[in-house]
């Protein structure tokens, strides 16, 4: 028999605040984590513009050989799952001696294998690189590393789906509870921020060059818009079984009911149109939920001219003759890339649990497909029961969370 | 011992105090190495490096066959230097 799969926590560590109270009150004031990085400049990027936060101090929490594995994405990720599990009620006790899991979005670690390798190159001695390069620099870097801190005994490994990694995270580990393998697996996406860590995503000339004002440089759906800002941190949703959150009396904060997904099969970089509309369209369909009783769509939109058209474009079209409000807080946050999917899930229960939809700031006015959308300027004070969460990534990867209230 | 010997025993002490978070106090010539600073075979890497960047000499894995307390250590370290000169 199937699971009822819901949220029994989630922790936060992003550039609009380094946990949920923080993370709503910026939400809740549509306040912005931009700003620059003058190093960038320095370092040849074109684009300064990012994500501004600052990493935890984890010396009086974690041992040497904790701290020396853990990269700085890893840091974000411990931090936002202390959080989660703290407020699901989970302790010690319960890690021990229940099967618990980990999957974890994280597509990259530049600046251990950028480190290791310059190491290398200069001393011509892999020794020199020292024990924790290797656990700082692989993709898997955040689940290996927490799932020892924190002796997690269910299914362990890392998923790289690029910017949809934290929300196919998610999405797997709803599918696992709810075939009844597994009854709480611990979720979520980590990013790095550090110098080189989008240095050749610059490249691509991908990034807003609103340098003059920050705040006002990811402006998804805009007609002005002119890229993505990055960013980064991490977080964690723990994601548990009806029956056992009811067992434990756990908080419930929401429950997943559909996790639909798709694969553009076209172009590395630009997205198209088709791919999310059959992730949108196989999410609703697994829901059992109406388009029309969909009342938010949490959107990837990124800040980029073609990819904020073409998901307007798809949306438009399953979402046809409806009215949903569709805003990406991307505007505030920047792109979180491998964290965005799981982060968005977090904003998005956030705003469901406390009666109000964020604004998508800096949208002015739109082009000829985002017009078509319902975008609200400013933040809507209502109560809404059931919100959709779009991630899509490079090689036209594409995942769609369906996310209702538990009454 | 001369008065440069104590210098050098001092400043390892100092070194693998500080990389490895051990108390100070704990460390003298006849402590076993590997238990006061609680190492186990992935720090001995960063023993390599640690050493290597503070005093300039390469220890490879013989050179920890048989090290049992600091005095070993700090004679082997000395070994090494003076070997290099």
């Amino acid at each position: 028999m199937e699971k009822r799969v819901v949220i029994t926590g989630m922790g936060i560590y992003s550039c609009i605040g380094k946990n949920l109270d923080e993370v709503r009150m910026s939400l809740y004031e549509g306040r912005s984590g931009i700003g620059l990085d003058p190093a960038r400049k320095a370092a040849g990027y074109r684009s300064a513009l990012t994500g501004i936060l600052a990493r935890p101090d984890l010396k009086k929490v974690l041992g040497r050989r904790e701290r020396m594995c853990l990269p700085e994405q890893g840091e974000y990720a411990y931090v936002a799952t202390c959080e989660a599990l703290r407020n699901a009620g989970i302790d010690e006790g319960f890690l021990k001696t229940r099967e618990v899991g980990i999957l974890y979005g994280n597509d990259s670690s530049v600046a251990p294998v950028i480190e290791g390798v310059d190491i290398i190159r200069s001393k011509k001695n892999t020794v020199m690189v020292g024990s924790g390069n290797i656990f700082q620099s692989m993709n898997s870097t955040v689940t290996m590393n927490l799932s020892v801190i924190f002796n997690l005994r269910g299914v362990n490994f890392t998923v790289s789906g690029a910017c949809a990694s934290g929300s196919h995270a998610i999405g797997l580990g709803y599918l696992l509870i709810k075939q009844g393998l597994q009854d709480c697996i611990v979720c979520g996406g980590a990013q790095e921020v550090d110098l080189y860590s989008v240095g050749s995503f610059d490249a691509l000339s991908a990034f807003s060059m609103r340098e003059d004002s920050p705040c006002e440089a990811s402006r998804p759906f805009d007609r002005n818009r002119d890229g993505l800002v990055p960013s980064g941190g991490a977080a964690t949703v723990v994601l548990e079984s009806y029956e056992s959150a009811k067992k434990r009396g756990a908080p419930i904060l929401a429950e997943i009911v559909a996790y639909g997904f798709s694969s553009n099969g076209e172009h590395i970089s630009v997205p198209n149109v088709t791919g999310p509309i059959q992730s949108l369209e196989m999410a609703l369909r697994l829901s059992g939920i109406q388009a029309a009783d969909i009342a938010y769509i949490n959107a990837h939109a990124t800040s980029t001219p073609l990819g904020d058209y073409n998901e307007a474009k798809a949306i438009y079209e399953v979402f046809k003759g409806l009215s949903p409000y569709v805003a990406s807080t991307k505007s505030m946050t920047g792109h979180e890339m491998w964290m965005a999917g799981a982060s968005e899930i977090i904003y998005s229960v956030l705003m469901m649990r406390n009666d109000f939809i964020a604004p998508n700031i800096n949208y002015e006015i739109g082009d000829e497909a985002t017009e078509l959308l319902n975008i609200p300027k400013k933040r809507i004070d209502a109560v809404f029961d059931v919100f959709l969460s779009n991630s899509f990534g490079f090689g036209g990867t594409n995942s769609s969370l369906i996310v209702k209230k538990v009454k | 011992m001369d008065i440069r010997n104590e210098e050098l025993i001092e400043k390892i002490n100092q070194v693998m105090a500080e990389e490895f978070e051990a108390d100070p106090e704990l460390i003298r010539p006849e402590a076993p190495l590997m238990e006061t600073l609680d190492l186990d075979s992935l720090d001995l890497v960063d023993v390599v490096v640690l050493v290597d960047n503070n005093f300039g000499v390469m220890l490879s894995a013989q050179d920890f066959s048989g090290l049992k307390t600091f005095q070993d250590f700090y004679d082997l370290i000395s070994r090494k230097m003076n070997e290099k000169k």
